[in-house]
């Protein structure tokens, strides 16, 4: 009886000691990718955005990045920087997450990226692209897919130069993509800053502000504000009544869809720079805007956009190196020396960060009603980052 | 165009200050009253938007919102008093604040559970989303002016109970002693409830109507609760004339200072040290009123307890 039963547990050790490296060779590792993003909040509909294009990508894709089947682990990090620092080091730790991605806001990133570089596993930027990671901290496992912070603004910049706005009154919140955008204004608006101001990060309330610029009568207004805050701004700047009396020029992340969606119609008229638009032909971009309007019953914003060019830049690097992204060097260059994404093909500089153009476009309202953005012209042409000659990486 | 100036910020100043007097009001006589520190009235505001946002949006009008989020939030706060708060009166106030922490984990969890991690919209009404002219040379947000008299009307009749009605009396009799109040026979356990769901209601109509100047999301009522404390910390634990007074200094002097003191600063020094400076000086402004408050007068400014 006895001896039936060791009889009967060898047969059983054998048959699962037999199964395990069986499994183990014939399923292809996973690839472990760690998504911290804001998903709550004021700024959650720029995580949102970010990750339902990131899905997408995948899916278009087959879920299989460079060949590899994938899995994406979720974080939110509240837009609160500690949060994410406890996500980051458990996705590294606990979950031993292979790659990084998500992160919207500046802040958030510039906590964590020591933990990720330390880890030596990459992080790429679908979002966040702080001047700090663009000069001489640039780092061999940081790439930015979409822009780096100053770029957009410097497009509006220029386009303010253009039209020769005399005095212009300038806005951001008060945290490192704030004065990053400010200062990339700055470069090329050569006109007089009336004043400079910057408010809390999360600020929802800008009366005060609105007054002010109110009294100093310019003659423009530039504002960057993403999520939330824009969506307050942009009312308030409406109901104040100055829509009407002094020009507001914004950054595409404060004129795409998530912040249209809730403002509406005062909008219309609004120009606003972005390195994306719904109208850019090429078919990767069709076929994005076509599947991301059809999947998730909405239009989706550059930030959509981003996120599904993140999932591309992976999916090009790690075919490169046949999904081995212990061959840093290699996954990197083949990034940087381009990948086809919903903008054409993106080179970029060795810090990171794209070449690429810079558009003009305007807030319409079409025949049917909606409230879109229009690509109108380009105001920069294989524009890249005022940081890179600082970089030393090859 | 400095007296238009002068005279929007002032405005912007008591719009928000009768905002958080609306908030302050009930927290002051949670506190002073009952003698109970009352960490989940942020959340009570917080439903407050949220009903408003979800009744507005179903109903298509704003105002049925905030009637909707007044009597939600009342009924709310008379069940959260009758379970919860009742069964802490008698414990010191460490118990008190770890009772109404948790209900602030629950009611944030409960609220991202049934409306979603992301903010609600909630829209000023159409006939308000215009600028009227208030004088010659200066238009305002007719919204804001509306939220301006909404609050100032809530001050008056709120004064006109507490100094003018019997239920008033009693409150006022168990702010300043609770033990002799109850002596005298006044029904306590009653004017508690009364009380508890007054104060949510005066922090539901607050959130209703910042909620289009704000956002409604979750998390919302911990940001201005800090500064409703602030605000009864500077009037004296248990006023509501402090609380008024309090909440207009603290309304006026945060905005006056997030307006006039970086550009000062932009005179007196380099532009990055004034953009590094201001605006952080600014956020700090108001704390450094509580401290010289609670330097020079401990008590508060209208303290009710001899």
């Amino acid at each position: 009886m006895k001896v039936k039963r060791t009889a009967v547990v060898c047969v059983l050790l054998a048959a699962v000691l037999s199964l395990v490296p069986w499994q183990a060779r014939s399923q292809p590792r996973t690839l472990r990718i760690g998504f911290v993003s804001t998903l709550s909040g004021g700024g959650a509909a720029l995580g949102v955005d970010v990750l339902d294009g990131f899905n997408l990508a995948l899916r278009h894709l087959g879920n299989r990045l460079g060949g590899l089947p994938v899995e994406v682990l979720t974080a939110d990090d509240q837009q609160n920087p500690d949060v994410a620092r406890s996500a980051v080091e458990r996705l590294l730790r606990r979950d031993r997450a292979d790659l990084l991605t998500g992160i919207i806001f500046s802040n958030v990133l510039l906590a964590v990226g020591d933990l990720v570089f330390g880890s030596g596993v990459f992080y790429i930027s679908p979002n966040a692209g702080p001047s700090e990671y663009a000069g001489s901290q640039c780092n061999l496992h940081f790439l930015n897919v979409a822009w780096q912070n100053d770029n957009l603004h410097e497009a509006m910049g220029h386009y303010a130069q253009l039209k020769r706005y005399e005095t212009a009154f300038i806005l951001a919140p008060n945290y490192p993509a704030g004065r990053d955008a400010l200062t990339g204004f700055k470069r090329f608006y050569k006109g007089q800053v009336v004043s400079e101001v910057y408010t809390r990060l999360g600020q929802l309330d800008y009366s005060a502000e609105i007054a002010q610029i109110r009294a100093a009568r310019p003659r423009a207004v530039y504002a960057f504000y993403p999520g939330a805050m824009g969506v307050n701004f942009i009312k308030q700047y409406a109901e104040a009544g100055l829509m009407q009396q002094v020009p507001l020029l914004l950054p595409g992340f404060s004129a795409d869809a998530d912040v249209i969606r809730a403002v509406g119609k005062p909008m219309v008229g609004v120009f606003n720079s972005s390195h994306w638009a719904l109208e850019l032909f090429n078919p990767i971009n069709r076929r994005f805007v076509e599947d991301f309007r059809r999947s998730y019953n909405r239009v989706p914003a550059l930030y959509a956009s981003q996120g599904y060019d993140a999932a591309l830049a992976i999916d090009h690097g790690l075919r490169a190196v046949g999904g081995d992204l212990s061959r840093k060097a290699e996954f990197r260059n083949a990034i940087l020396s381009g990948f086809d994404s919903t903008r054409g093909r993106v080179r970029f500089n060795r810090n990171g960060y794209p070449i690429q153009n810079y558009y003009l476009r305007q807030v319409v309202e079409s025949a049917n009603g909606e409230v879109v953005n229009r690509l109108v012209g380009t105001i920069f042409r294989n524009h890249g980052d005022a940081y890179a000659s600082q970089c030393r990486l090859r | 165009m400095a007296g238009g100036l002068v005279v929007e910020q002032l405005l912007n100043g008591l719009q928000f200050g009768l905002m958080l007097f609306l908030l302050s009001a009930g927290l002051t006589l949670v506190l002073g009253v009952m003698d109970v520190v009352n960490l989940a009235h942020g959340s009570l505001y917080m439903l407050g938007a949220y009903v408003a946002a979800t009744v507005a949006g179903a109903t298509g009008s704003f105002w049925a919102g905030v009637g909707a989020a007044v009597v939600a939030t009342a009924a709310v706060g008379l069940v959260v008093e009758a379970t919860v708060l009742r069964r802490v009166y008698p414990r010191d106030h460490l118990t008190q604040v770890l009772a109404t922490f948790a209900l602030i984990l629950v009611f944030n969890e409960g609220a991202r559970i049934v409306w979603g991690p992301q903010a609600l919209l909630l829209s000023v009404p159409p006939e308000l989303s215009r600028p009227v002219a208030v004088l010659p040379n200066l238009t305002y947000s007719a919204y804001r002016l509306v939220v301006l008299g909404v609050g100032a009307g809530l001050a008056v009749l709120l004064f006109l109970v507490i100094h003018r009605t019997r239920l008033g009396m009693w409150v006022r009799a168990g702010a300043s002693n609770r033990a002799m109040a109850r002596a005298m026979g006044v029904p306590i356990q009653q004017v508690f409830a009364v009380v508890f769901a007054l104060s949510a209601a005066l922090s539901a109509v607050a959130g209703a109507l910042l909620g289009p100047i704000l956002a409604v999301q979750v998390g919302m009522g911990e940001d201005i609760l800090i500064l409703a404390f602030v605000v009864i910390v500077i009037g004296g634990i248990g006023s509501v004339k402090g609380s008024l007074v309090g909440a207009l200094l603290v309304g006026t002097v945060d905005t006056a200072g997030r307006a006039f003191l970086p550009p000062l600063f932009a005179q007196l020094m380099s532009p990055e040290a004034a953009s590094n400076l201001g605006p952080a000086l600014a956020s700090v402004l108001i704390y450094l009123l509580m401290a010289v408050v609670l330097f020079v007068r401990p008590q508060g400014l209208f303290p009710v307890r001899a």
